[in-house]
């Protein structure tokens, strides 16, 4: 196994990170609670600025708030904020909010396979990478009519060149051979044509990647039968949140798979399926997986991946050797034990750690 | 003995003549009472320039209420809409109902499927309005309104009183598109309160996917917006093992319905006898059922399931090398056999 010896990080201020962090609703508190408890256990020299941001109110001090700490840090980690109902629909996603005003444009997921996770399908490793800022959700709604409304989904081939020169970036960079597009141009045939034609452009200029497209409803039907034959998948925003929530659902489901949203300047990470999980908040339940694997992504963002790996290894190694599991992937842990076992080991390998 | 009816078939493209033989070659065999009257459906230029179907195929279906539809080729951009979409506007086919039950004998990693997507077929993100607003800048409109909302969710909860199911969930994206999502939404919980006999719950469309692929059985009835119908009905059926054996309906206003087989035309296999026709036989048998003529819905499914059940002459896509006629065949004798 790796000896971990520590170099000197490209930090800021005393070679100390700072991050911005937005606890969120639901289950995101005590997740990101772990998170902390984790890294402080491992000497990770990350400082968390905490940001409240309360999704009862309808003003958006709060969430500008949180935006400007993040314009600040240049970096999050954050559960989901809760999208009330009651509120009129001029109180917008919080979450939605945030992604737009920091054009986090690509939101990343990769879904693999857990050797110690019992799923239907196995042998599964697709990375998603999901347009993040325009398309159906752009909040562009109007009620011309008493009962008629209109909701603009809009597609800009800015945009659209943009997660697609990343996707073919990102698959060049990790050595995969197939970027496919999902999208339902034969009906959006502007909208959706415009995306398709954009891809076409940009995958024109790696022709050592394979490019092919397929429509949405074929491929979740593919995906539930014989998901193993996706490589890379580009996308705009809607299809990216059917798909990434098939994906996350064939690996064993919300609590395992992290995600990132990246920007030009920005990125935060959370839970790749966004979930508030307020059903099972505070009863030391939930799987804190999802979460520690987000905060392990942006650790290697920071560059610190010597912590990152020894997090991340900690917790494969409780999930598939040790079978140590939560209710939701059958098990019957709680969200403490995984954690302190995700301690544990990491002690063992006789790193530097704090008081337990 | 009932009189003969009649029912507007249309076989569609690439595959569609063939299937149609062998549903009507099935339906012979049974002996059902059942009087076809073929029409071909392309997109015509009518007067004023607006696209149509041919005006013999819109009276048929006018006159006999019930049809029976394979195929249709859908180009991409090729400058008239969608044929199944013009077919959908000329009948107000405004519910889009996929009954999605796993098939014995044919396995899919989900078993104990059982459930229904009712999809809103008339608006939604299908509206085909779209505009270029500057280059490089596109538009499409989803169009929600109040008078769909709520005619589709009364037809889901009418549906599951008539057929024995507990509950009917909304599928929605309420947190993002608030207005559009937001007004459905409401028009279901205002129906819901009409048919306390039924359960109501609402969920987020990615949860119900994240969900879907986990545990199938939590859900029943699910009614949704157009878009997200047509990707949920693609996916549970992928779940029973794809398009090629999932039957659907469409219901319109003034009591016609359309019964479909879903998937494509399959141009590559067009013409070469290697076609399944098990989905257009299953919505024939939704057709029978819709009729009221339950006893030859019923032999002709079982016929059906049991020549899948018995693995002797299935067709390539069912794990067989058997052609389309020997599978109709097979399924011909077990219908004469169980008369």
């Amino acid at each position: 196994f790796a000896l971990y010896f520590f170099l000197p990080p490209p930090a800021k201020y005393g070679g100390r990170h700072t991050v911005t962090l937005i606890p969120g609703d639901g289950i995101g508190p005590e997740l990101l609670n772990h998170v902390r408890e984790v890294f402080r256990f491992s000497c990770v020299p990350v400082d968390f600025e905490v940001v409240h941001v309360n999704s009862a109110l309808e003003t958006e001090e709060d969430i500008n708030n949180a935006i400007t700490a993040i314009r600040r840090n240049g970096v999050a980690l954050k559960g989901n904020i809760e999208t009330k109902h009651t509120m009129p629909p001029s109180v917008k996603s919080r979450n939605n909010l945030l992604r737009t005003s920091l054009d986090l444009y690509a939101n990343v997921m990769h879904c693999q396979s857990l050797p110690g996770v019992q799923t239907r399908h196995q042998n599964i490793d697709i990375m998603i990478i999901r347009e993040n800022t325009e398309g159906e959700y752009s909040s562009l709604e109007h009620e011309n009519v008493p009962g008629v409304v209109e909701s603009l989904k809009i597609i800009t081939r800015n945009n659209s060149l943009r997660i697609a020169e990343y996707a073919f970036r990102l698959a060049r960079e990790k050595g995969r051979r197939r970027v496919t597009a999902v999208h339902k141009a034969n009906i959006m045939k502007l909208g959706d044509g415009l995306f398709l034609q954009c891809c076409r452009e940009v995958a024109s200029g790696y022709p050592d990647i394979t490019f092919d497209s397929m429509i949405v409803d074929n491929t979740t039907m593919q995906l539930v039968s014989k998901p193993q034959q996706f490589d890379v998948m580009v996308m705009p925003n809607l299809y990216g949140n059917v798909v990434s929530n098939v994906c996350a659902g064939l690996v064993g489901g919300p609590g395992l798979v992290p995600g990132a949203n990246y920007g030009r300047d920005y990125a935060v990470f959370e839970t790749a399926t966004r979930n508030t999980g307020k059903s099972i908040a505070d009863k030391n339940i939930a799987n804190p997986t999802a979460m520690l694997l987000a905060g392990c992504m942006m650790l290697d963002h920071l560059k610190l991946h010597d912590h990152a790996s020894s997090i991340r290894n900690a917790i494969f190694t409780t999930m598939n050797e040790n079978r140590l599991h939560t209710a939701d992937i059958g098990g019957q842990g709680t969200t403490s034990e995984v954690v302190q076992s995700v301690m544990r080991i990491i002690q063992s390998k006789g790193q530097l750690t704090a008081e337990f | 003995m009932g009189s003969m009816q009649t029912v507007t078939l249309i076989p569609g493209d690439g595959i569609g003549p063939e299937i149609s033989t062998a549903v009507m070659k099935i339906f012979e065999a049974a002996k059902a009472p059942i009087r076809w009257e073929e029409r071909n459906v392309t997109a015509i230029k009518g007067p004023g320039g607006r696209w149509m179907i041919p005006p013999d195929a819109k009276e048929s279906m006018d006159r006999s209420k019930i049809g029976l539809k394979g195929p249709l080729k859908t180009p991409i951009a090729a400058g008239h809409p969608s044929m199944n979409l013009l077919l959908r506007k000329t009948f107000d086919l405004y519910a889009n109902v996929r009954p999605c039950v796993s098939i014995e004998g044919y396995k899919t990693p989900y078993t104990d499927v059982n459930l229904v997507t009712i999809r809103e077929n008339t608006e939604g993100e299908y509206s085909g309005i779209e505009h270029v607003i500057v280059d490089g800048v596109v538009q499409s409109i989803k169009l929600i309104t109040e008078n769909a909302s709520r005619r589709i969710a009364e037809y889901a909860f009418e549906y599951a009183r008539n057929n024995q199911r507990s509950s009917v969930t909304a599928v929605h994206k309420a947190n993002i598109m608030r207005m559009s999502d937001g007004l459905f939404l409401r028009k279901c919980r205002e129906v819901a309160e009409n048919y306390k006999d039924v359960k109501f719950t609402e969920m987020y469309l990615d949860t119900v996917c994240l969900n879907m692929v986990q545990d199938p059985t939590q859900f029943d009835v699910l009614v949704m917006p157009n878009l997200y119908g047509d990707i949920l009905s693609d996916l549970c059926a992928g779940l029973i093992g794809g398009l090629g054996v999932t039957p659907s309906g469409n219901i319109g206003a003034n009591g016609v319905a359309i019964f479909e087989s879903v998937h494509g035309t399959a141009p590559d296999i067009a013409g070469l006898d290697l076609a399944n026709p098990t989905a257009l036989l299953l919505s024939a048998v939704m057709m029978l059922r819709h009729m009221g003529l339950h006893d030859y819905g019923n032999k002709i499914q079982t016929a059906c399931f049991d020549t899948i059940r018995d693995k002797k002459v299935l067709t390539k896509d069912l794990g067989g090398n058997s052609k389309c006629s020997e599978f109709t065949a097979d399924i011909c004798r077990r219908v004469q056999d169980l008369d």
